[in-house]
């Protein structure tokens, strides 16, 4: 075991990366937090709208998108990639729709069907063209978050911007921000009370067909560096730390946004010190931080309970209604 | 997995080195990587079944699939498709534990750790249902990736190990049915018989509390008991087809033959067998095409195999299909568009006092506000169903049409009498529910109908309600008028 775990060297693990390698695990950490940031938001939108398991889905169908998207072009751009994963991530919605809505098969079933269809056709596609694309199946599944401060930077007028992923992830966050802020009272709307929203004439099926284009392009643009598996963890885990901790939507955002900062930090200290694949490193730290909040909540409940002994127990007392 | 890529640049160098690289190959994850042979040949080779590991792969994927089929049809019919996901997800960090165990693939350790790990996902899965107000969904996706990434850690961390034989490791990411080995087919061959086991004892059970869970707790059948050792068993089935299939596409052979199968039939043990059959079929095509394919991914093949049959099954089902789905409404469209017509023709009969000498079509497009062309096209689908007969420009009854046009008159007096009176609907309200239900009532909802409204004979807008006479004779003043 001891060849497993190293010993914890404060030095080499929490200063080292953020002074020495600041230009390696700088980019590292900054991937890690708009990645993580972005998927936030719009997961917070997925958890309310109890869709969360879409999140899971569309992360794993955008696959076949890209790799037919970058065999078609035989290029890695950006634009072939976004059109790939909307495409995809549309297609998905639409299968579930037509599987739960025309047959007996429920809603999760239609999902479990759907995403796993696709990604199986992407991991084939991929397994037969592995020497066209520049994508292998591992990095399908986890990413590879440390080559991204090899990759070449992009430089715009003169001035190095990073490197190009990280600099398409940030450009998705802002555009995500961007939505969020314009289109704020139509999917707090939506995302409530369908029927006001129907009342106001906000089509409900845009809003959804909308969040999952958005989605797609979020997933995809963090999928390379995080891998399909673990973009799940990223769309839910700051918006379930987010909604324990608030019952305001806005707020949810900030903490969400917070949440992203700490599991990335986290990640890259936790992935030095052991070793290991920082991507799943940063979904560990940020697993991590829910689970001190889900705690934290949980003794604050117990304590109130104590403290109100009578009220809570008429309350768990109280019998079910007789039919 | 690094060896897609290991595989490209191992063959290319065999061209060069030839023979002698052959040798080290032969540990290689995939049996069908050791020399570089044509597909033809594999085909050859598959068929002989004179493989040992290829026999293995195909008892593997035959075990897996029956397992798989089974126990998913329980969780397609118990809504509970994507805990199937969850577990399948949460056992990986079990499976890297149970490797650290004596640093080896030892099939007994990776089972109890992923089994361990499995549980221990789906009780937190419980816990934060019970304690936070994360809905089911939220719960599911976020111990399926927390314990996914804990086990990704993992493996990233045993991989750069030094020591250990870790060959094999990756394939419990997308599947590899020829790295199992005998020691793995005896566990499989074990937890499967186990599992239909289980499932023939408990058969009764399991029915009751997947459809009736007030019945399973009237009858004392503990329906938390069965819900945990489903999910025991679940948790087995899934670990045995791990490295078959992969952990990510594992909930697919839960759930696609299942699904499939759900839509052939509507018992639950044809829905078990078929579902055990679809799932065999989609293993054994899977490992078929994983060995021709030399060196393929098994479990997304296996996938696309149980996708094959479910979407023949969304189509071409008899009952449930798309197509005999869309034939049948279809079928009801027109049905009940020559109903519509009848009616029609009706009205415009009963208003001009039930005159023998049939309605004009220009009567029929007025009452209608059609153009007579729409007239005709109606009248001729009539005379094409044998309600009608055309003449010039008359449509007249044929006995069968004037009985089935009195009748739905009937159908939608008599509701629109029923919902003013007992529903306390406003007359004018009642017509368009009318105009739905005259199409299906059945003759025993008209007769209890007739009942309960004393055998009215007006409608709450004052017209006469056509009586058993007036469908299988005819009205009155139609007879008098025949008998002329």
């Amino acid at each position: 075991m001891s060849e497993l775990i190293p010993s914890f060297d404060w030095q080499r693990v929490m200063i080292d990366p953020w002074t020495l390698d600041l230009s390696l695990y700088g980019w590292i950490f900054l991937m890690g937090f708009c990645a993580t940031a972005a998927c936030g938001l719009v997961g917070n939108y997925l958890i309310l709208r109890r869709m969360a398991l879409m999140g899971d889905a569309v992360s794993h169908s955008v696959l076949p998108g890209l790799v037919i998207a970058f065999l078609l072009t035989d290029s890695r751009g950006t634009t072939p990639m976004f059109l790939g994963a909307l495409v995809a991530g549309i297609l998905t919605t639409v299968l579930v729709e037509s599987i739960h809505r025309r047959t007996r098969v429920k809603q999760d079933a239609a999902i479990g069907i759907a995403f796993t269809t696709l990604f199986a056709i992407g991991v084939l596609l991929v397994s037969l063209f592995s020497n066209q694309i520049d994508l292998d199946a591992e990095c399908v599944l986890y990413g590879e978050i440390a080559f991204v401060p090899l990759e070449p930077l992009v430089t715009l007028g003169g001035v190095e911007l990073g490197p190009i992923s990280l600099v398409r992830m940030v450009a998705v966050l802002l555009g995500v921000a961007v939505l969020i802020l314009v289109f704020y009272k139509e999917l707090l709307i939506a995302s409530f009370d369908e029927a006001l929203a129907k009342a106001m004439r906000i089509n409900p099926t845009w809003v959804h067909y909308g969040l999952m284009a958005v989605l797609s392009v979020v997933v995809v643009s963090a999928f390379e560096a995080v891998g399909a598996i673990l973009v799940i963890a990223m769309l839910i885990l700051p918006g379930a730390t987010a909604s324990l901790l608030t019952d305001r939507l806005g707020v949810m955002h900030f903490i969400a946004i917070g949440h992203a900062a700490i599991s990335a930090w986290l990640g890259v200290g936790l992935g030095v010190w052991l070793d290991c694949s920082i991507g799943a490193a940063m979904v560990v730290g940020g697993a991590f931080v829910f689970g001190v909040v889900w705690m934290g909540t949980l003794l604050t409940k117990l304590k109130r309970q104590r403290s109100k002994p009578q009220q809570s127990g008429a309350t768990v007392s109280a019998p079910a209604s007789v039919s | 997995m690094k060896t897609v890529r290991q595989q490209v640049l191992r063959r290319s160098l065999l061209g060069i080195i030839g023979f002698a690289l052959t040798a080290s190959l032969a540990s290689a994850a995939s049996v069908s990587e050791v020399a570089p042979t044509e597909w033809t040949d594999q085909l050859g080779r598959f068929f002989s079944f004179r493989d040992p590991s290829l026999r293995y792969a195909l008892v593997g994927s035959i075990l897996l699939g029956l397992s798989c089929g089974l126990l998913g049809s329980f969780i397609v019919v118990r809504r509970m498709a994507l805990v199937g996901d969850a577990l399948s997800h949460a056992v990986l960090p079990g499976v890297a534990l149970g490797f650290l165990w004596n640093m080896t693939k030892d099939p007994v350790a990776i089972f109890i750790g992923a089994i361990i790990a499995g549980l221990a996902g789906t009780s937190m899965v419980s816990a934060l249902i019970k304690t936070t107000r994360l809905k089911a969904d939220t719960a599911l996706g976020l111990v399926l990736a927390s314990f996914f990434a804990v086990g990704m850690c993992l493996l990233s961390m045993i991989q750069n190990l030094p020591t250990g034989n870790k060959s094999g490791l990756n394939a419990f990411l997308f599947g590899q049915v020829a790295a199992l080995g005998a020691d793995d087919i005896q566990l499989m061959g074990i937890v499967t018989g186990i599992a239909v086991l289980l499932v023939v004892l408990f058969y009764k059970e399991l029915l009751t509390t997947s459809f009736d869970a007030g019945f399973a707790r009237v009858s004392g059948i503990p329906a938390e008991w069965v819900h945990h050792g489903l999910m025991l068993v679940l948790a087995a089935a899934i670990v045995i087809a791990l490295q078959a299939v992969g952990v990510v596409l594992v909930s697919a052979m839960l759930i696609t033959p299942a699904a499939a199968a759900y839509l052939l039939t509507d018992r639950l043990h044809r829905m078990l067998m078929l579902a055990s059959i679809f799932g065999v079929l989609a293993g054994v095509t899977g490992a078929f095409f994983s060995f021709v394919g030399r060196g393929l991914p098994t479990g997304p093949l296996m996938v696309i195999g149980a996708s094959i049959v479910f979407a023949a099954a969304y189509f071409f089902g008899p009952r449930h299909g798309v197509l005999a789905r869309w034939w049948r409404q279809r079928q009801s469209a027109s049905r009940t568009e020559r109903e519509n017509t009848l009616k029609a023709l009706y009205h415009v009969w009963e208003n001009d006092g039930y005159r023998d000498v049939g309605v004009t079509l220009r009567g029929l497009a007025e009452r209608r506000r059609e153009t007579l062309d729409e007239a005709l096209r109606r009248s001729e689908e009539l005379q094409h169903h044998g309600l009608a007969t055309i003449n010039r420009d008359t449509v007249y009854f044929t006995p069968e049409g004037r009985q089935r046009a009195t009748e739905i008159v009937r159908n939608h007096r008599l509701w629109e009498l029923y919902l003013t009176n007992t529903a306390n609907i406003a007359p004018d309200h009642v017509h368009e529910d009318a105009e739905k239900i005259e199409h299906i009532l059945g003759e025993s909802v008209v007769r209890e109908l007739e009942r309960r409204l004393n055998y009215a004979t007006e409608d709450p807008h004052g017209k006469p309600i056509p009586g058993p006479r007036d469908i299988h004779v005819g009205p009155v003043v139609e007879l008098g008028r025949g008998d002329k």
